[in-house]
């Protein structure tokens, strides 16, 4: 079986004047991939993220994102990915309905298209009471959970998930994870930044950043026998204090 | 007793920040509040720091009461709230020359205190506050929280958001401070910290649902747990839950945590039944409950 690849990065560099944020790194991610991308902060997971996002142009470097390249085809990109954040998710003053219809038309779903996928999202996430409720008003678990359907709304090929479990609980961040595990087995990929060390467990594969460079690649399990670690922890502590 | 919060209750409309909360902290103790978003840590800040007052009960800090000695307090603790609270238009230096000069000292004369953590963010004293990284906002943050020689020092989600690598190195920090007398009381949504705490109290939707030493809490687990694995995780996340006799099924770094409802389970049974779902390379063993176990199975209560 021929593996699709999804995203392919081949030198990617983003320099702010004397300041190399993101250095040379190359990596592809496979179709319905869990890809997590760790790093400790100022690493520069965010600027690299942003480049595959198509909101910020490399200085040099190559990538390709769903298909389509980051240097002319950023408006591409936006259409076939999702994005969600633990800063930027859903919109606190509108009610959940609303923010589904928001986003729904963003992504130029057609009206009907919307109800229906609506519906389904507040059926599948048990949302009946609370789908005229304002988002301002949910607990952060739910928020984000929601904020992650709607990422999906418009069937991406890849969701991009900043740090979406940061302080929550620890019953909804594993429901979250489920869902995420769902979406992958249906397809979706999933590129993921997160601080907790449990969670990179769960990808399939997972990058380290440090000081702009990829200083490790590959499933957890291995980066554990290579780094004599018997958890990704400690492999983090190993490599970023180095 | 260094803290002694009696029955504390605080209310917003219907929500229920905190419900009837007992805690007491040891002079020179490190305790961690342990919690999620919205367990009423922030709340129980306020309190304690005299920013807000309780609805019900009564608490004291350092000897002082919340609310008839509010001022004495006021001098004698150090508070880094959650979200940044320094001035991003002044510098390093300047921000933390503020600090001292509101508490009527100087640097000088607390520059022990703070060395350690200090000298590490030095070289950019004349950076601006809002041009720092993360990691030295709040190393910055925990100084000016420190500089006036506090008797408690209450941490407001001190590591919430950042790596792995700062987050170690900031609580060595808070061990070396604990040394040297100082009462910490921190809150953190890390169950991983938990462990580096003398005592915890697990807190969820304004209720303390256990306190005790890490270990203790750990200890306390009713259930044999095991460290579950398969070919396919999201599979057998699927076969777990539909297993009749699960108890629980959790995600836990490599593999799934399991219990089984009965008293005399039998492993042999559940990869019996695993294999029959069609699940290769089925590994089962037994393991030991962590601090973020206990905390699920008491939140599911």
């Amino acid at each position: 079986m021929k593996e699709e690849t999804v995203i392919k990065v081949e030198g990617l560099t983003k320099v702010f004047g004397d300041f190399t944020a993101v250095n040379k790194i190359s990596f592809h991610v496979r179709k319905g991939e869990i890809f997590g991308f760790l790093g400790a902060n100022g690493a520069g997971k965010t600027t690299a993220m942003k480049m595959l996002i198509g909101i910020s142009s490399p200085s040099s470097g190559s990538a390709n994102v769903a298909g389509f390249d980051v240097y002319t085809q950023t408006e591409d990109i936006k259409k076939s990915i999702g994005y969600m954040s633990q800063k930027f998710a859903l919109y606190d003053d509108l009610t959940v309905k609303e923010n589904i219809r928001f986003f729904g038309g963003i992504y130029g779903l057609s009206k009907n298209r919307i109800s229906q996928k609506s519906n389904l999202l507040i059926e599948e996430l048990g949302l009946e009471k609370v789908a005229h409720s304002l988002v301002g008003s949910l607990p952060l678990g739910w928020k984000q959970k929601i904020a992650f359907s709607v990422s999906l709304l418009h069937d991406p090929k890849i969701v991009f998930l900043d740090e979406p479990t940061g302080g929550v609980d620890p019953i909804t961040r594993r429901q979250f994870w489920e869902m995420i595990y769902k979406a992958a087995n249906n397809g979706t990929t999933i590129f993921v930044t997160t601080h907790y060390m449990d969670e990179a467990e769960y990808c399939d594969r997972v990058s380290i950043m440090v000081d702009g460079n990829i200083e490790a690649l590959d499933t957890p399990k291995n980066l554990k026998t290579h780094f004599g670690s018997d958890s990704m922890n400690d492999v983090f502590l190993k490599l970023a204090r180095s | 007793m260094s803290i002694r919060i009696d029955h504390i209750s605080k209310s917003y409309g219907k929500v229920n920040a905190l419900d009837d909360i007992s805690i007491q902290v040891d002079p020179g103790e490190l305790f961690g509040l342990i919690g999620p978003d919205g367990a009423g840590k922030t709340t129980l800040f306020r309190i304690l720091t005299t920013l807000l007052l309780p609805d019900h009960g009564s608490a004291s800090v350092a000897g002082y009461d919340i609310i008839a000695d509010f001022k004495a307090i006021r001098k004698q603790v150090g508070y880094m709230p959650g979200r940044f609270s320094l001035y991003q238009d002044l510098t390093v230096e300047e921000n933390l020359r503020f600090f001292a000069t509101i508490f009527g000292t100087t640097i000088a004369e607390n520059y022990d205190l703070i060395r350690d953590i200090y000298v590490q963010i030095e070289p950019f004293k004349n950076r601006r506050a809002g041009k720092l990284s993360g990691g030295m906002k709040q190393k910055l943050a925990l100084s000016c929280a420190l500089i006036h020689k506090p008797k408690v020092l209450f941490l407001d989600e001190p590591t919430t958001g950042v790596d792995p690598v700062s987050r170690k190195e900031f609580w060595e920090m808070l061990k070396r401070l604990q040394a040297k007398g100082i009462t910490i009381l921190v809150s953190t949504p890390y169950m991983d910290e938990a462990a580096l705490c003398d005592r915890i109290a697990l807190i969820q939707d304004g209720r303390i649902l256990e306190i005790d030493t890490p270990k203790a809490i750990v200890e306390h687990y009713p259930k044999p747990i095991f460290d579950v694995g398969a070919h396919n995780t999201y599979l057998l996340i699927e076969k777990l839950n539909a297993y009749v006799h699960k108890h629980s099924v959790f995600p836990f770094g490599e593999y799934i945590h399991y219990t089984d409802q009965r008293d005399g389970f039998d492993p042999l049974e559940l990869r019996a039944y695993l294999k029959n779902e069609g699940l290769q390379n089925i590994h089962i063993e037994r393991t030991k409950a962590t601090i973020e176990d206990t905390f699920m199975e008491l939140a599911k209560q």
